[in-house]
């Protein structure tokens, strides 16, 4: 079984992202970028499934500017076997995301599409949900665990409140959570091998995808500061502070 | 006017409360109407007609829809999208995962977890785990969103006279199947609706602990439990206590944060709250750059003081 992971470079999971001054969005000169941390986790997933021998082939697939390249080699060098760039320096929605992947999952007829709940940059959590439904396959989100079986795949996925488990006929999206596995480092061997595996650059217009944004924005602004308040001296002042506010 | 359509959270026995707050959203975009889809849930619709504004509910009951399995609840919600403009969820794990399968069916692109509604078609979403809003502007011609809970009053759950209209659908694609659910038995409140929050941290060094120190605090305060991410991934309780930017987003009258040092990724998920009392033993932890009430102490000590003279 061939599984595609879709994967997205978007700013470091660790760097404080800093809104323009002018409103029109973050600034994002110089500053680090990495693979989406969900899509790591999509990546590991999908290795650890070739490791059990589930699956044959795993490629990698990032709709973005040339630079995507390099989230790219870092699946390839972490262990996916091939790579496919969408190149576009426009900004894509998840919608026009979703039609581009379902061009490639056209082409290579994946068994499984492993992709992360949300990208931590626009937090819109749709890609996996649209795909499915663009190609008419059942949607396993927010996998906490995935077990392949013949023809199906049982996904349990973490709810409000818990978890719960469902099973759905292959072939399927999975979209995964935080908690599905711990992405594996890629070793200097492997980034050295990943150089000479495949990568194949595509446009979205290969896959007869408009990817005009359907929503403006606006603005965008810095959230209302909450600014510090005081510090008490012992449990006794804070004992009256909760009084002050009703309780206790 | 334009017609909204909220899909009604509930467990096919009551009305969840994130409904409630959907429903003050799609208000303020036109006329509201409601989807109850379940197994048995007609009781769910009667209850969901008396909530204040709306007007008429759309009850598909079919054990197709019992588990609200997008498959199969998505067609149902498009086949209802001609007589309606805006299809709106709220942005729980269900909304969560309906909605985009809705928007995807309906060539539109979603708008996720609104903050506000500015305008007919224009929203302001959170992005960058809150660090950065968004004020956004459709061009399709229906509108989905999914609606942060925490961000609109909830509407009253009685005083409404909706009329609830029985619905059917194409029922089960076949697509998938639920084969159960592990759903914490828990008498404390619930997360996302406590009034207040007591959460821990990694400084509450294992599941015993952790169980030990917070849960006398929160019980003296009837208050619900939280962690923070790193409390969760080191095991001392389960993920669905998880606050933050990939938990839940929570915004209580209290929250009580013991412990926790104030990553960005929790601060996404409760820096809305109305008062928040931070306990940690480092005074330059971040958690206090948000704090209205900070105590600079060893939590070891301090909660169980605190507990004894509450």
């Amino acid at each position: 079984m061939k599984i595609l992971v879709p994967v997205k470079r978007v700013i470091d999971y660790n760097v404080k992202p800093r809104v323009k001054a002018d409103g029109t969005g973050v600034d994002l000169a110089n500053v680090k970028m990495s693979m989406n941390p969900f899509d790591e986790i999509a990546v590991e997933e999908a290795i650890r499934l070739k490791e059990k021998g589930v699956a044959t082939e795993i490629v990698a697939v990032s709709i973005g500017p040339a630079k995507a390249q390099e989230t790219l080699r870092t699946a390839l060098a972490m262990g996916a076997d091939r790579a496919v760039l969408v190149q576009t320096d426009d900004e894509v929605e998840p919608l026009a995301v979703a039609k581009i992947l379902k061009g490639v999952a056209d082409e290579e007829q994946p068994g499984l599409v492993i992709l992360g709940k949300q990208a931590i940059d626009d937090d819109s959590n749709q890609t996996g949900q649209m795909l499915a439904a663009l190609t008419g396959r059942p949607q396993g989100t927010f996998a906490s665990e995935v077990t392949v079986e013949s023809d199906s795949v049982t996904v349990k996925r973490e709810v409000d409140g818990g978890l719960e488990t469902v099973k759905l006929s292959l072939p399927a999206i999975v979209t995964t959570d935080l908690r599905l596995n711990e992405p594996r480092y890629a070793s200097l061997p492997n980034i050295m091998k990943a150089k000479s595996k495949p990568l194949a650059t595509k446009a979205p217009a290969d896959y007869g995808v408009d990817t005009a944004p359907r929503l403006k924005t606006l603005k965008v602004s810095e959230p209302p500061v909450r600014s510090a308040g005081v510090k008490v001296a012992d449990v006794d002042a804070l004992v009256a502070k909760l009084k002050e506010l009703g309780v206790a | 006017m334009s017609k909204t359509l909220v899909w009604v959270e509930h467990d096919n026995a009551a009305v969840k409360d994130a409904t409630l707050a959907a429903v003050t959203a799609a208000s303020q975009l036109g006329e509201v109407h409601l989807l109850v889809a379940g197994s048995g849930c007609a009781a769910v619709a009667d209850a969901a007609a008396k909530i204040a504004g709306v007007g008429k509910v759309h009850l598909a009951d079919d054990a197709a829809y019992a588990n609200a399995l997008p498959e199969n609840v998505a067609p149902l919600v498009v086949s209802l999208m001609d007589s309606h403009d805006a299809f709106v969820a709220p942005a729980t794990s269900n909304g969560k995962n309906i909605a985009p399968r809705v928007a995807a069916l309906l060539d539109v692109m979603q708008v996720s977890d609104i903050l506000s509604v500015e305008g007919p078609k224009t929203f302001t979403r959170p992005t960058y785990a809150g660090n950065a809003i968004a004020t956004v502007e459709s061009s399709d011609p229906k509108l989905v969103v999914t609606v942060r809970g925490t961000a609109f009053a909830k509407a009253a759950p009685e005083g409404g006279s909706g009329t609830v209209e029985a619905v059917s659908g194409a029922g089960d694609t076949g697509l998938s199947s639920f084969l159960g659910s592990e759903i914490a038995k828990n008498e404390r409140p619930e997360l996302t609706s406590a009034k207040i929050i007591v959460s821990g941290g990694r400084a509450l060094k294992d599941s015993d602990t952790f169980q030990q120190v917070i849960f006398p605090l929160a019980d003296k305060l009837g208050a619900a439990v939280g962690a923070s991410r790193a409390a969760v991934d080191a095991g001392y309780v389960p993920n669905d206590y998880q606050v933050g930017q990939t938990g839940k987003i929570v915004a209580p009258e209290i929250y009580i944060a013991v412990g926790i040092s104030g990553a960005i990724q929790h601060l996404a998920g409760m820096k809305d709250s109305k008062t928040i009392i931070a306990i940690n033993k480092d005074e330059d932890a971040p958690i206090f750059q948000v704090a209205d009430v900070g105590l600079v102490a060893d939590l070891f000590n301090a909660v169980p003081e605190l507990v004894g003279k509450l």
